[in-house]
């Protein structure tokens, strides 16, 4: 089971939304190489692993993904806070507004929703292992 | 120490447990490193005891209630103003 701890990992403080700067940080929140992903990936493949050292690895990789979630989630209501109508449609983010208004809503920077179509669990660990390098290993 | 000092030395505890922890998974062996966790978790009980006594708890039924329900308070940790600074050069 999990807890939450009333605290981010690590500080966020943005003093100065940024319309434009939400549009390509909410990739790392619902896209195809984000925190969503991650967690998503970790947390089922360490039903599958083996090794005493996977299955610690991946169930606690998996929860630290989580609280990255939240960091990326708090940049981009941030960022988004207080927006005024010109500057949603000058950074042209205003396909975003119609549908989620200044929500924050797991999707690519594209705007295509999160899908577990992103990710993969085959039940071989090896497998597993492989597809989470190519997924978080450059940006983990 | 005050609110903003508090968080961020918890923050910075907590940040070397995890990673500590993470390490720890893969090198369960390695007695000088679990020396290092034991002492960091210790520091981070501490810190983390004099934050809930002054600020409200931290963790969802893991923490005492004072002042009543004093959980729902703001600011939330997605609230900018809950956030301490973090100095420039620092990282």
């Amino acid at each position: 089971m999990w807890i939450y701890e009333k605290k981010l990992e690590y500080p966020i403080k943005i003093t100065k939304p940024d319309a434009r700067m939400a549009k390509i940080i909410i990739e790392q929140y619902g896209g195809g190489d984000g925190e969503l992903g991650a967690t998503l990936r970790y947390l089922s493949q360490k039903f599958s692993m083996v090794t005493p050292q996977a299955k610690a690895t991946l169930n606690d990789i998996a929860t630290e993904e989580m609280a990255h979630l939240e960091m990326v989630g708090t940049m981009v209501h941030q960022l988004t806070r207080g927006l005024t109508e010109e500057q949603i449609k000058a950074a042209g983010l205003d396909p975003y507004y119609v549908a989620h208004g200044l929500g924050v809503y797991p999707s690519a920077a594209s705007g295509v929703p999160f899908t577990a179509a992103y990710i993969q669990s085959k039940g071989d660990p090896i497998t597993d292992l492989y597809e989470d390098m190519a997924a978080d290993g450059a940006i983990a | 120490m005050n609110r903003d000092e508090l968080l961020k030395s918890l923050s910075s505890l907590d940040f070397m447990a995890v990673d500590l922890g993470l390490y720890l998974n893969t090198h369960p062996d390695d007695c000088e490193a679990v020396d290092e966790y034991n002492r960091i978790i210790k520091a981070a009980d501490k810190v983390r005891m004099k934050y809930e006594e002054e600020y409200g708890p931290l963790c969802s039924f893991r923490s005492y209630a004072r002042d009543g329900w004093s959980w729902i308070d703001n600011p939330w940790p997605w609230n900018a103003c809950f956030n301490v600074n973090i100095e420039k050069g620092a990282c």
